[in-house]
């Protein structure tokens, strides 16, 4: 079941022109922002599909960079990110793909600043629903409409349960959860759904983990 | 989950004797775990952010392009002369849903019914009934659970975005959806709702989708106001004891192959269809400076 609740189907709130192109697009951004855990310097956005045929005409474009400056689906700033990007200094290079992806509307991102990177595919499968399919070339499944943690991790035995206790002990539950790596030994990812919203102070208490590398939240 | 099927949402409310709006609310209290109150209240938010979206397409907006805008403020003028062939009802549906997505495409703030692009339809038909049928605050927010429960369905056994399925996927979906809305609103009962909805899908069925330049502007609004036409016809004919033959799962379900079969370029790609006349092409070039998908 793709759709579990009646508001992905009436709603979101948005500005127009599209769900898939315009509210999707801008829920992608900021997940990838909310990963980034800050707002990048600069952006190379790849379009795929029907996100590469349509874009400008959808205002794709605008709603993407609306997202990485943490703008929501109705926000009315959406409609000047470019400018306020320009203004900030986010310089953002916007790049037409002529591979046909799985699916239509595929956006992948690259962002970053001087203390980092990231990248990810973000796919706008309809209704504004979104699903993030690859982050650092770990292929993932996040939805973003649950409270989410994503830790970036040295592959060592304890590490998931490390996880795992500091939730358990601040009563924090687990709806979903799923582990990735590339190669056995080096880094790998873990993607977890909770019902809570998860406080900066745990995640705090996450990084300080031994082999965490990296942790950032998706808020619902 | 409480339902899969249309034919299991109508069952559960038909042997409960309930509302289809009923199940749905319920069927959401039980997926997210939060009280009757939140989720009706959170309804209540989008049946404002609609209002408000038609109120301000019937003063009159104009898109970027300039492709669209105005012709909800013609047909408000059109209904208040009083020489109209069709019916008020009717065009006064048509006119709302075409103020709804003329700020659409104007990038101004609507509710996604299913989708942005179809987001007239829903709210078109609501506010046109309403002059006919009185109904509460509460009954309005029922018939967006209404509208929502059809569409949940559709969603998850075909698709609701016009990339994935053609237009027969978002706008169908919308007029579906209203129509099922539209009979419960005046009465009818769940099954009736089930009919109404068939007997729109079968008539949206192999619609394309074909926007001009990649707009969500032609002919999304004069689409969303036929399909306003559409769910407000059905529901008659349901009220009536009109029956599909076809049972609205397979409607649904023939839907999901039409639109599998459907060729890329006539899926939100500008490649087909209207985009690719002569006049789709000029247009594209005029707002673009290039024909960029000749």
């Amino acid at each position: 079941m793709k759709y579990r609740s009646v508001f992905d189907i009436i709603g979101p709130v948005m500005i127009g022109p599209s769900s898939s192109h315009t509210a999707g697009a801008a829920r992608i951004g900021r997940a990838a922002r909310s990963i980034f855990g800050r707002e990048p310097k600069w952006a190379h956005i790849y379009f795929y599909g029907s996100f590469a045929e349509t874009y400008r005409g959808h205002g794709t474009d605008v709603a993407i960079v609306g997202g990485l400056l943490d703008f929501d689906t109705f926000d009315e700033r959406i409609k000047r990110s470019l400018e306020i990007a320009a203004e900030k200094g986010l310089e953002i290079h916007f790049h037409k793909e002529a591979c046909v992806p799985d699916h239509p509307n595929t956006a992948r991102l690259h962002i970053g600043d001087e203390e980092g990177e990231l990248e990810l595919v973000g796919v706008s499968i309809g209704g504004g629903k979104i699903e993030i399919d690859e982050i650092n070339g770990f292929k993932i499944r996040l939805t973003g409409e649950h409270p989410s943690i994503i830790v970036i991790n040295n592959d060592r035995f304890g590490a998931i349960a490390n996880v795992a206790h500091v939730l358990a002990k601040n009563e924090i539950n687990i709806g979903y959860m799923q582990v990735s790596r590339k190669e056995k030994g080096k880094t790998a990812l873990m993607t977890i759904e909770t019902d809570q919203n998860v406080d900066e102070t745990i995640l705090d208490e996450i990084r300080k983990l031994p082999n965490i590398l990296h942790v950032a939240k998706i808020n619902e | 989950m409480l339902f899969r099927t249309v034919k299991e949402l109508v069952e559960l409310a038909e042997s409960r004797n309930k509302k289809i709006s009923d199940i749905m609310i319920e069927q959401e209290m039980l997926m997210s775990g939060k009280s009757r109150e939140e989720i009706v209240s959170r309804m209540e938010k989008n049946l404002e952010v609609m209002e408000q979206a038609v109120e301000r397409g019937l003063k009159g907006v104009a898109s970027r392009s300039g492709l669209t805008g105005g012709d909800a403020v013609l047909l408000q003028a059109y209904i208040e002369k009083g020489d109209f062939l069709s019916g008020e009802i009717l065009l006064d549906a048509v006119s709302k849903a075409v103020a709804t997505n003329e700020v659409n495409a104007a990038m101004g703030v609507i509710c996604a019914t299913p989708t942005a692009g179809s987001a007239g339809v829903v709210p078109g038909t609501l506010f046109a009934v309403k002059n006919k049928l009185h109904p509460s605050r509460e009954q309005m927010v029922a018939f967006l659970f209404t509208a929502g429960a059809i569409g949940y369905v559709i969603a998850n056994n075909a698709f609701i975005s016009g990339a994935t399925g053609g237009c027969q996927a978002e706008v169908g979906s919308a007029a579906g959806m209203a129509a099922a809305a539209i009979v419960e609103m005046a009465g009818g009962t769940p099954s009736q709702c089930a009919e109404a909805t068939a007997i729109t899908l079968k008539n949206m069925l192999g619609l394309v989708c074909d926007p001009v330049a990649g707009l969500v502007e032609v002919p999304c609004v004069k689409r969303n106001a036929m399909g306003a036409a559409n769910a407000i016809v059905a529901a008659d004919m349901a009220l009536a004891g009109v029956k599909s033959r076809i049972p609205c799962d397979e409607v649904i379900e023939a839907m999901f192959r039409v639109g599998q079969a459907m060729p890329q370029t006539l899926k939100e790609t500008a490649q087909g269809g209207l985009a690719a006349t002569p006049t789709g092409r000029r247009l594209e070039a005029k707002i673009f400076g290039t024909a960029k998908n000749e």
